[in-house]
Parts: structure tokens; sequence; C-alpha cells
């Protein structure tokens, strides 16, 4: 057997949300290089701020302008900084309680090394150059020696207050399906249709994912099914799907291959839409280069009985 | 919630575990592939076939494969036809068995097959785990494990409660024990290396890993018809803690504290204690939280300093805990899981033999 296929897969998605009265205060306010708090009921000025009271879970709206100075809780030294982290050279992460402040803050500090870091050193916020209403838009901290700022007891009103946030990400993987789908995958490459057959049921599952579904025991035994196939149920699709290059209306349909224990989809086509049927007999067309088969074609057989697949709806 | 506040529940048992060899990578598997084999032996070991059991639950995550509801792929490995009642949590297996716990005590069913996993390998899991933290506050910083762990670390050097030496010897004596568990990634002399964020050394964090693990939960006689010598869910509960890590005291995991004390485990002593700390400075973090002195036994399995295959070993711990007192080394166990970044989520499980 082949080596196991690998592909690198990379999943990105720009995440929208939106955000509530207390966290759009704060983001504004950093755009503004105001930092908010909100006060609790028992008085507790939480920074970064949250909407319930973390011990009572009531409701709490009483914003409060902090300090842009403050004491460092916590650190711990980032020698090798990774991709979206606030800095690109080395950094320590640091929990900061803010002047006014009762709970602390986690963001980076730039320092010059671990020796010039130790906890209740003093720190003020870097701001970014430019700011969106993001806690990016805190640069990172500084080590600061001057006196702690007052701040202005800013009201937490702004004009154009933002009201959502992208929560960009990117994860990076490299993708291996593993020993049955390599093998579907590798035969593909020759114009074949594999599956694997169920030692106990006998069922012959394409594509095969190792493992019977009903039985629950793993599928070794490799059987090349098709070309051939029959229709065994279909739906006409009428909506033009993006970056598609196919004219709606066209048939989506289950196909079972000869020799198959289940249907696969398929796109038909070389017969008006309002033609195919069930029992409709089928072979695939492979395109020049393709990977796998653009559509399905009549065969120009005689329709299958209905009994010949019924099993396999 | 303790047996001993519900007169007249049902016993539920550990009757039988099952892990994989845990291994940096496993390219020439599938996730099902992978697991097949850990539910055949769970099965095995009690004669029960898929078709007997009465609920199945399972844990694992699709950030770890990169792909949407990929637990419905590992579906394939349990045999789901004829329908079964089934269940899945994205969190680790622990959590699964809680449902599964839950569901045996209201009687629908009288087993219960749990099963969890998790292939770190395809992934950068310092990356996808930052994916786990708050979106507005945290993640656009991309904090990894690994350093919010740290900040821990510092914590509890600041409070004087360890230092790099004492959180050295943790590693060290996890690996040291995790020699006689074959099933483990990192055993024996392991190097205590350097910094991967400072305090924390590589020997103070866990193997990133792929692996999966099962336990099959039954109920009273069907139990002892199981299992010789059955491990009996005395109490099992879970709690959370503020999300902000600024906000908790992170020297202190309450939240560990009160999920052992809702399951009982501090009305009599423990003689063996599972925890799952994936780093050497969360084991200072719970034996100070849950009051474990040098009379527990510790992760006699080496822990998830051992073997961390995500979503998997904190059920892994349950599993081990009871296979103890499957094998007459334990007549009683601590085991604990946790999720999220330091410590946030805790759950506790008491479990016991009969009395020998
Ligand atoms: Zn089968």
């Amino acid at each position: 057997m082949s080596a196991i296929l690998k592909a690198p897969l990379t999943v990105e998605f720009p995440f929208t949300r939106s955000v509530g009265p207390v966290q759009s205060a704060f983001l504004t306010g950093l755009r503004e290089r105001v930092v908010l708090g909100v006060r609790t009921v028992d008085g507790k000025v939480l920074v970064p701020p949250v909407e319930y009271d973390p011990v009572t879970a009531e409701e709490i709206r009483d914003l409060v302008e902090v300090a842009p100075t403050g004491t460092v809780t916590t650190w711990a030294w980032n020698h090798d900084p990774r991709r979206g982290q606030p800095l690109d050279t080395p950094f320590a992460w640091v929990l900061v309680k803010l002047d006014g402040a009762d709970t602390a803050l986690l963001h980076a500090l730039d320092a010059p090394g671990p020796d010039t870091v130790r906890t209740g050193m003093r720190v003020r916020v870097r701001w970014a150059e430019e700011r969106s209403g993001a806690i990016t838009d805190i640069a990172c901290f500084e080590p600061y020696d001057g006196e702690s700022v007052e701040p202005a007891g800013h009201s937490g009103e702004f004009e154009e207050a933002i009201t959502g946030i992208v929560a960009a990400a990117r994860l990076d993987y490299t993708y291996s399906p593993g020993r049955a789908q390599t093998g579907y995958i590798e035969a593909l490459g020759d114009r074949r249709i594999v599956g694997e057959r169920c030692p106990t049921c006998r069922k012959v599952y394409v594509p095969p994912r190792g493992a019977c579904p009903t039985c629950g025991v793993a599928t070794r035994e490799r059987v090349e099914v098709g070309p051939g196939g029959t229709v065994t149920t279909f739906c006409i699709v009428n909506i033009k799907a993006k970056n598609l290059d196919i004219e709606v209306p066209y048939v989506y349909a289950h196909i079972a291959l000869d020799g198959a224990g289940l249907a696969l989809h398929g796109r038909i086509a070389g017969i008006p839409y309002d033609q195919v049927r069930m029992g409709l007999r089928v072979e695939p067309v492979w395109t020049q280069g393709a990977r796998y088969p653009d559509h399905y074609r009549p065969t120009g057989e005689p329709d299958a009985d209905y009994d010949m697949y019924k099993e396999l709806l | 919630m303790t047996r001993e506040e519900a007169p007249g529940a049902r016993d539920i048992a550990v009757v039988a575990f099952a892990q994989t060899d845990h291994r940096r990578t496993t390219d020439e598997v599938s996730e099902v592939e992978m697991l097949m084999p850990v539910l055949h032996q769970v099965l095995e070991r009690t004669g029960l076939k898929a078709a007997d059991i009465g609920f199945t639950c399972s844990g694992s995550s699709d950030y770890l494969a990169g792909r949407a509801f990929s637990f419905t792929l590992a579906l394939d490995g349990v045999g789901a036809w004829p329908p079964i009642s089934e269940s899945h949590v994205e969190m680790d297996g622990a959590w699964a068995l809680y449902e599964a716990w839950v569901k045996l005590r209201t009687g629908d069913a009288d087993t219960a097959l749990v099963y969890s996993y998790g292939k770190s390998s395809p992934g950068s899991v310092r990356d996808v785990l930052t994916r786990q933290l708050d979106p507005y506050y945290l993640a656009p910083l991309w904090p990894d494990p690994v350093a919010l762990a740290a900040l821990q670390a510092q914590a509890l050097i600041d409070a004087g409660a360890t230092d790099e030496p004492a959180l050295a010897a943790v590693g060290a004596r996890s690996r040291a024990d995790a020699t006689a568990n074959s099933h483990a990634q990192l055993r024996g002399s392991v190097s205590q290396g350097d910094y991967l964020v400072r305090p924390l050394r590589t020997g103070d964090c866990p193997p990133i890993g792929d692996g999966a693990a099962a336990v099959v939960l039954a109920v009273g006689e069907r139990a002892r018809e199981l299992c010789e010598r059955p491990a009996w869910i005395r109490g099992i509960d879970h709690r959370i803690e503020a999300h902000g890590l600024g906000v908790r005291d992170l020297t202190d995991s309450p939240s560990a504290r009160l999920a052992a004390e809702r399951a009982g485990a501090y009305e009599r002593p423990v003689d063996t204690a599972e925890l799952h700390a994936p780093f050497s400075s969360q084991e200072v973090v719970l034996r100070r939280a849950l009051g474990l002195d040098e009379t527990v036994r510790v992760n006699p399995s080496g822990g998830a300093l051992a073997a961390n295959p995500i979503m998997a070993a904190g059920l892994i711990r349950i599993g081990e805990a009871a296979a103890r007192i499957h094998r007459g080394e334990s007549d009683r166990a601590l085991a604990h899981a946790t999720s999220g970044p330091c410590l946030q989520q805790n759950l506790v499980a008491v479990l016991e033999g009969d009395p020998r």
C-alpha cells in the first residue's frame, strides 16, 4: 500500500460578533484612548468589564474610567512570539491591574528581557497608532516609572460607538484522510471508484471510511464498483450557487454504482432535466485533469427495475 | 451530588476501560480508524455488543480536526444502525461520562458506552486552543495555553507555593511513573529542556499527541455481572469559574475544590488521585486546592505530563482510577478532569471498590 495522503488545510474565518453596551463602551473607549471598567454592586471595578456581575449575575452598567497606568500581578516571558500575538519581538505576557481597577487585564509587555520584569512592576498602556475599537488598540504595555495618571472621569458615552468586532482567525492543518480514504482517492486518480466490503454484513461502502457503521467493525477488503450505476433518487436544483459554473436547472442525484452497498451523490447531465427518473442507468464522465467524475450521463440501457435498487434508497 | 444525598438512587460503576497507545502522530489512520480498536476492546472486556449498550456518549473537538461535525464520522465505529441512543459533547470525554451518568441515574438505560478522542497532530495545538478563549478581550491576542499556564506558574512561584526545581520534580515523577504505563507517550527520564514560556520548560508541559479512550458504565447488579470488582461512582460533580483570568486567583482552584466536595471526596480519605494537570504547575494548584497530602498516590499512570490526547486525557483519568480499583490496587480514588485555560473548568469523580 502506498503512503498515506496528506495535504495542507487552512481554516480561516472572519468571525463577526456584536457587542453589548458595556463591551461597546470599553472597546470604543480604547479607540479614544480611554480605559473603562464597570463597577459591580459591591463596589469592585472590573477591567476588562463584563455585563453581568460574576458573583450575583446582576446586570451591571455603571461605567468608570480607570488609569492607563497599573501594576503587573503576574507575568511570563515569551521569547518566541507566535503568529498573531501583540509583538513580534520577545515580550512578557502580563496580567495588569490598572490604577482604579480591582481585576487584571491580560496583555503583552514590551521589555528588554526577563530580568527587567517582575510582579509588582509599574507599567502603562502604549496605544496603537491606528485604533478601531478592539483589544489590540492597546499595542502593549511598557515599563513606567512616573506618577500614576489620574483618569478624567469619562462618562462612557461616545459618538459613533462601535457595535461589533471581527474576530479574525486562521488555523493551519496538515490533513490526512487515513488509510481507507487514501485508497479511495488514489483509485480516483486512475479513474476507478473503489469501496470497502464489511467482513460481517458484506455491504460495500463507497466512499469507504474504514468502518461499517452498521456493524461497527473495520472494513479492509477493497472492491471496485461501477462504472455503471442507477439513479435511486434525485432533485432539480434551481438556485445558482456562487462561483459555480453550471447552468440551472440541473439535476443532483443519488447514484448506486453497480456493486456498491449505498448510493453516492452526483450531477446528472446529457439528458434534459425533466427527463431524469428513478431507475435511470448512468455512467461517470471524467473531464481532462479532473480528480473525480464531473457528472454522470445516461448509458442508454433500459431502466433498472425498482426491486433492484429499493434497498439503496 | 453524592449517593448519600439521594437515597434510593441507582449505583453506577465503571466496569471497563481501554485506551490507545498515545503517539505524536497517527497519519496512517483516520479518527474512526484510531478509535475503533479501543471501542472493540472495551466491549470485549464486558462481553457486550454494540446493540446491548443503552446509551452512547462521546467527546471530541472540531477545532482539532479542522472540520465541522467531525464526530459524526467517528460514529461509524460504534455501529449506529439499527438506531442507537447517542449524544456528543464538544468537551473532554469526562463530561460525556457525566452526561452518561445522568442518563443512567434517570433509569433510561442500564449500560453506557463513553468514548473520546483527539488528534492534535494535524494542527498546531497551541494555536488551536487559543480559539476557546473569549473572542473580545483574549482571542485577538492569541495567548496560547503554555503562555497562560506560565502566568499561573509565576503566580504560584510569587506566592511561595512552588519553585522551578519543584516543578521539574513533578514532571520527572510523572514520567518515571509512566514507565509502568505502556500507553504513555513520554516515559522514563525526559530532559527538562529550555523555557517554552518562562517559567515553564518543555519538561513542565504535556506532550502533544493523538489518542482515544473508552469506558463502559453499568448500573447495580448489571455492573457486578460485567466486572469482577466494579469501580462504583460514589459522587461526580463539575464546576466552572469566571472566564476572565484577571478576575481569578490563579494560585487556587475553588471550582475543583467545590466539585470535590459535592462529589463527596472529603467524606473519607482517598488512596489514589488521578489529576488532569497538563502542566506541572497545575498539579501544584490541584494538590493545594484539594488538600491532597503525601499519603495519596497521585497520577500513578504518569498523568497528562506523560500523555495528553486532548479531549481524551480527562476521561483517561477516570479510566485509570477505575482500572486501579478493578485490579485491587485502590479502594477509593479521586479522578479529576479539566478544560479551558488555567484549570477554568473542573470535574471530580470519587470511585470505590467493594470492601475486601
Ligand atoms: Zn457491516
